[in-house]
């Protein structure tokens, strides 16, 4: 099992070798956005209104934490389920969204999206949000502040560990093991 | 008649719910523990190894053990001659969760509108459940439910001459949907008779009980054991990528129900399956 250390922004070159399945340590700048940030920013596409996030090369984590505690940064942040985002994912995909991270499989169109743009999305392990909220180093809300847990927070993570679920070139880690989708 | 005080309940609330939020339910934790040693699969066993660790480091922190600190569900089973005073019992629970999850930094999911979206603030209202039995003392029940696993529940209304292996078809269909989505490995709760409603009552109260104990009923704790041996011969696995734990528990309630009919609820809940109780 290939073990590795990437950084963001996540350019097509950084992304190009990655394989379904390798396990990452990532470290840079990510964004959290989850059901409704993803559904104001679509509307916002949808209406040819200016997206207030560069989502070139960016990273967006579906996740809602829980408020920070004294002197930690963040809250407890483990990943929500990511196929709640796939009617809204294509339209980021083609803002130039490069990697996405959340827990489960996703369909069929946004695996293809995946495909399209080059881009990767990543598993993080769901339930274990204060042990993932130690890799994270700071975290400043930035967009739809009144949204609460929703809000789109800018993090800054270290060694943040995720596998890849569904690669650059299509392929997906749930093709390997026994679960198939009903 | 005793008298029970209002802020004796919703201080009782608040730290179930604290409690419940912070520390692993003791039955999860060995069964994990047990889960590991069993597991021969290496992504799974680093999965459960870093489970195990984040319940560690969670009730170390006063963190939550899931960032998805759930919509509150409360179990009252209260004693006929007990008498509630101070204010009203719901207000009473309501003040306990909405203390807890602004002092315990808990993440507010509950929204006031199912169609309007917009968020209480305050994790209320929690949802009540009051049962009436005899004696002066009153036995809560909280659990924080995450909506990962609550999701993929569901609840179908089978024939009442429905085989052994339409009733575990059912429920293996309903595992292998929840799929990787609902955060395996799992605890079911899984309610059979009663009626539509009932049904999906008992299945949440089943999540309650240790995993550890099995129904009174012989048949019914066999029912147990062989749905806890078969979904962990799917293959499923720890979030899904493999391995032979894909269920830590199954619990069974049951109750009699119509001639007609054999509803069979099943409540999904997550390794994060939390709770706590307390005896007043």
């Amino acid at each position: 099992m290939k073990e590795i250390k990437l950084k963001t922004p996540l350019t097509k070159d950084a992304v190009t070798d990655l394989k379904a399945g390798d396990e990452i340590y990532l470290s840079g700048i990510i964004f959290t956005a989850r059901d409704a940030a993803h559904k104001k920013i679509a509307d916002l596409i949808k209406k040819g209104r200016h997206v207030p996030l560069n989502l070139k090369d960016a990273c967006v984590y579906y996740t809602g934490p829980t408020p920070a505690i004294s002197r930690r940064p963040i809250g407890s942040c483990g990943p929500t389920t990511s196929s709640r985002m796939d009617p809204f994912t294509p339209a980021l995909l083609r803002l130039g969204l490069r990697g996405m991270i959340g827990k489960g499989d996703r369909s069929d169109e946004v695996r293809s999206a995946i495909k399209k743009h080059h881009a990767v999305y990543f598993l993080a392990t769901g339930g274990i949000g204060a042990l993932l909220s130690t890799y994270v180093k700071s975290a400043r809300p930035v967009l739809f502040k009144d949204l609460g847990p929703e809000a789109v927070y800018k993090l800054e993570v270290k060694d943040f560990p995720l596998i890849v679920g569904i690669d650059s070139k299509g392929r997906n880690v749930y093709d390997k093991t026994r679960w198939k989708k009903g | 008649m005793r008298e029970i005080r209002f802020d004796t309940i919703k201080d009782a609330v608040r730290e179930l719910c604290l409690k419940a939020n912070f520390e692993m339910r003791s039955d999860i934790l060995k069964a994990l523990r047990t889960s590991l040693r069993k597991e021969t699969n290496d992504r799974a066993k680093r999965i459960l190894k870093s489970i195990i660790e984040n319940a560690r480091i969670a009730k170390k922190k006063r963190l939550a053990i899931c960032q998805d600190t759930g919509m509150v569900i409360v179990f009252l089973e209260i004693g006929q001659d007990v008498s509630f005073v101070g204010g009203s019992l719901k207000k009473a629970v309501d003040d306990g969760v909405r203390e807890a999850y602004h002092k315990g930094c808990l993440r507010k999911s509950v929204v006031e509108d199912a169609l309007l979206r917009n968020n209480t603030a305050t994790n209320t209202p929690a949802v009540i459940y009051t049962d009436i039995v005899e004696g002066g003392r009153v036995n809560l029940e909280v659990s924080p439910k995450g909506f990962g696993s609550e999701s993929k529940s569901a609840v179908k209304m089978l024939r009442p001459t429905a085989s052994m292996e339409e009733i575990k078809g059912f429920i293996l269909d309903i595992v292998k949907f929840a799929g990787p989505d609902a955060c395996p490995p799992f605890i079911l709760g899984v309610g059979i008779g009663g009626t539509f409603d009932t049904v999906t009552h008992l299945a949440k109260r089943a999540l309650f009980r240790s995993i550890e104990q099995r129904n009174p009923k012989r048949h019914m704790a066999n029912l147990e054991r062989e749905l806890f041996k078969e979904i962990n011969t799917l293959g499923l696995g720890p979030m899904g990528l493999g391995g032979r734990t894909t269920v830590l528990g199954v619990n069974i309630l049951d109750a009699p129900t119509h001639i007609a009919g054999l509803p069979v609820a099943v409540n999904i809940s997550c390794h994060a399956t939390r709770s706590a109780s307390k005896i007043i």
